[in-house]
């Protein structure tokens, strides 16, 4: 789960990592009076949305005086951001921080994050701060240093102290690094996050560090320990569709393709994913319906994958393990009739109950196509999505002709089509 | 002999009253394993389909002489009882719980380090020796004794390739569902390891997914000291960047994990790749005949 940058660094206020003073605000008459609340400009004017890269989209500004900062914020209410983390359709602005501005001398790296090779949490920085750290990590691998924390001890003041030193800090310096980090480790704990990352962690004219940006993911399986961070949820910033999904505990992830899938695990629907596009066919959507879906979750799976206009057929690719064929058929048939599919639909079923399942789906009278195997169900749903296709372009086609001044002319096939 | 399991393991079940621990309790002992017993704190000393219950890993153990537990309980309490089962003297360990917080984990291995015991999983479906002993979730009936050994992080796609075989005729040795989360207990190189020493494994389908580079360090072992061929399938290809496609470690960042430089360093390794799941056998059969 995303929050945003005002909300990071609220939470890493707690936890005594010093950040900047702000606030966010939701219409620039406010925005100019914290401006004045905050004290002295300049101020830092920055949209908020859960994608980095705002910069250069112009989602962040230095204001000189109040009255631009409600210029600025102005500006940035209601305008789609697009940045490289957006996707091209990007994002509209609807919250915007204000923060006192700061004399920056020099820009740091610094994350945590999971290793999955060691299976601890590892403290990355760099003093190529404010840049793209995969580009470092890819072209200068030897300025990025790591520290690997025991889950024990944790982070120790002596590793804060080597990577302090390593990114060339001098005294003064390594002594406000040295609890700096160990406290941003401690917020990464305790809130349980999947990745903390200060980029840039920046020391002022002045010689003080602070984290100018923040950004927190956390580890969704953790959040029933962590009220109030699920409270920061901001639902504007989510597909609408995922979040419905969700509340069904339905993995869902929309795509651009026009093959509905439901699949039940993970590893299974990105391989049904796979093997849809291997036939030359295009995914509209990753779901997972997970092992224990009841009869609700797949009729609620079903209203899900019709609800995106894009879908032309449905494959169902389900082998069953905890979840049983026939409790699935159920739930196809139940949401077909329910939602009423007008799409092509195929079904291969597997596992437990399968014969039960099969039966239930023949006997349904309803159009569905039983596949035998993931080569057999992908041939067949590619084929009848091709088939619609080039059905509407033909019709599309003569539907095109029929304009004015040669209806005489075309009265024949219209009466033709119309048949 | 097979590997982690054959039909003189004794298994109890943590989590044993819930509705799913009980479904499988009950499978796996229609299947043959020994399924001596369950821990549920505070139902001690009763029975449910006649399994005796324990309060305790610890007084489970002690009765009934149980190396294996298998773990159904809630994501909550699930570090926990992983770590009772350890502390008990639990020898494998299946943690078949999907929705563990990754910290959990953390602290669970390091708990772990030094202890005579191996954890299968979190999010896993289990470990099956066909024909012998059935541990998880897996349906029995797709399985069939053999010589192909067969391991991955995902449940339902390490189903697709048992069926592969089996309908062929091709049984398997082994099946090691190792889990999709980013911290678990085994991984696919020290799975590769057991099944290279194993002399009832054969051959080797392995399943790998992007994200990470777990099947990268597989596939040096296979080039470097593996004697007996493997085929393997790599989901995600159409996985977009950044996207979290259910299991955790099914994520692409900044290039890295993506599936055609995995599937490319799997072949440089001498692995057979299948391009589409459903040739995951058909893989295999390229480079080994039964």
């Amino acid at each position: 789960m995303n929050i945003h940058e005002y909300q990071a660094k609220a939470i890493l206020r707690n936890f005594d990592v010093p950040v900047p003073d702000g606030h966010v605000v939701y219409n620039s008459n406010s925005a100019r009076d914290w401006a004045r609340r905050l004290g002295d400009g300049p101020w830092a004017v920055k949209a908020q949305i859960h994608a980095g890269g705002r910069g250069k989209g112009g989602g962040v500004k230095i204001a000189k005086t109040a009255d631009e900062v409600k210029q600025f914020a102005r500006d940035m209410f209601g305008m789609t951001l697009v940045t490289h983390q957006t996707g091209p359709e990007g994002k509209i602005v609807k919250r915007v921080l204000v923060e006192k501005g700061s004399n920056i001398a020099d820009e740091y790296y610094v994350s945590f994050l999971v290793d999955r090779a060691t299976g601890k949490v590892t403290l990355m920085a760099s003093a190529e701060g404010g840049m793209d750290i995969e580009e470092v990590a890819a072209n200068t691998p030897e300025k990025l240093f790591f520290e690997v924390v025991d889950p024990v001890a944790g982070l120790t003041a002596f590793q804060a102290r080597k990577v302090a030193f390593k990114l060339g800090f001098g005294t003064a310096q390594v002594k406000q690094a040295v609890p700096l980090l160990m406290n941003l480790y401690k917020a990464f704990v305790d809130t349980d996050c999947s990745l903390l990352e200060i980029n840039p962690l920046i020391q002022t004219a002045e010689g003080d560090l602070l984290c100018l940006d923040a950004k927190l993911n956390f580890d969704e399986n953790a959040l029933f320990r962590h009220e109030r961070i699920r409270d920061l949820r901001d639902y504007d910033e989510e597909d609408p569709m995922e979040i419905e999904a969700s509340q069904y505990d339905l993995s869902y992830i929309a795509l651009d393709g026009n093959i509905g899938c439901m699949v039940n695990g993970a590893g299974l629907a990105m391989a049904t994913m796979d093997i849809i596009k291997y036939y030359d066919g295009a995914p509209a959507n990753f779901l997972d319906v997970g092992g224990g879906a009841t009869i609700e979750r797949v009729t609620e799976a079903f209203k899900i994958i019709l609800s995106d206009a894009k879908v032309e057929g449905i494959l169902v690719n389900i082998f069953g393990g905890i979840m049983k064929c026939d409790v699935i058929a159920t739930g196809v048939i139940k949401a077909a009739k329910q939602v009423g599919v007008k799409v092509p639909l195929v079904v291969r079923l597997e596992g437990t109950n399968v014969d039960l399942g099969k039966k239930m789906l023949a006997e349904s009278g309803l159009n569905i196509v039983s596949a035998e195997g993931m080569t057999d169900a992908a041939e067949k749903i590619v084929k009848a999505v091709n088939i619609k296709g080039e059905m509407q372009t033909t019709l599309h086609a003569v539907a095109n002709l029929h304009a004015p001044g040669v209806d005489s002319m075309l009265s024949s096939e219209k009466h033709s089509i119309n048949e | 002999m097979s590997l982690l399991i054959d039909k003189n393991t004794k298994v109890i079940t943590q989590g044993i009253t819930g509705a799913t621990g009980l479904f499988h309790a009950q499978g796996a002992r229609d299947y043959g394993t020994l399924m001596v017993g369950g821990v549920t704190p505070g139902k001690g000393g009763t029975q449910v389909d006649g399994f005796p219950i324990f309060n305790t890993v610890e007084e489970a153990v002690k009765a009934t002489g149980a190396t294996a537990s298998v773990i159904y309980v809630p994501p909550i309490g699930c570090a926990d009882a992983i770590m009772e089962a350890v502390d008990a003297g639990i020898e494998l360990v299946i943690c078949i719980t999907e929705g563990v917080p990754v910290l959990d984990m953390v602290k669970v291995k390091k708990y772990m380090e030094g202890k005579n015991c191996r954890l299968i999983g979190p999010n896993c479906p289990g470990v099956i020796t066909p024909g012998a002993c059935k541990i998880g979730i897996m349906p029995g009936y797709i399985h069939k004794p053999g010589p192909v050994g067969v391991v991955s992080r995902s449940g339902t796609l390490t189903y697709e390739a048992v069926w592969q075989l089996t309908s062929r005729g091709i049984g398997q040795s082994t099946c090691v569902g190792i889990g999709g989360d980013p911290v678990n207990g085994t991984s696919h190189l020290e799975v590769l390891k057991m099944f290279e020493e194993d002399p009832e494994t054969k051959s080797v389908i392995m399943i790998g997914e992007i994200g990470g580079d777990a099947e990268e360090q597989a596939a040096e072992f296979v080039r470097d000291h593996m004697t007996k061929p493997v085929a393997a399938f790599i989901a995600g290809a159409t996985a977009p960047p950044g996207k979290r496609m259910g299991h955790a470690g099914a994520i692409i960042s900044g290039g890295k994990g993506d599936a055609a430089s995995k599937k490319s360093f799997l072949r440089e390794c001498g692995i057979s790749v299948a391009d589409s799941p459903a040739e995951m056998a058909e893989a295999l059969l390229k480079v080994w005949a039964p």
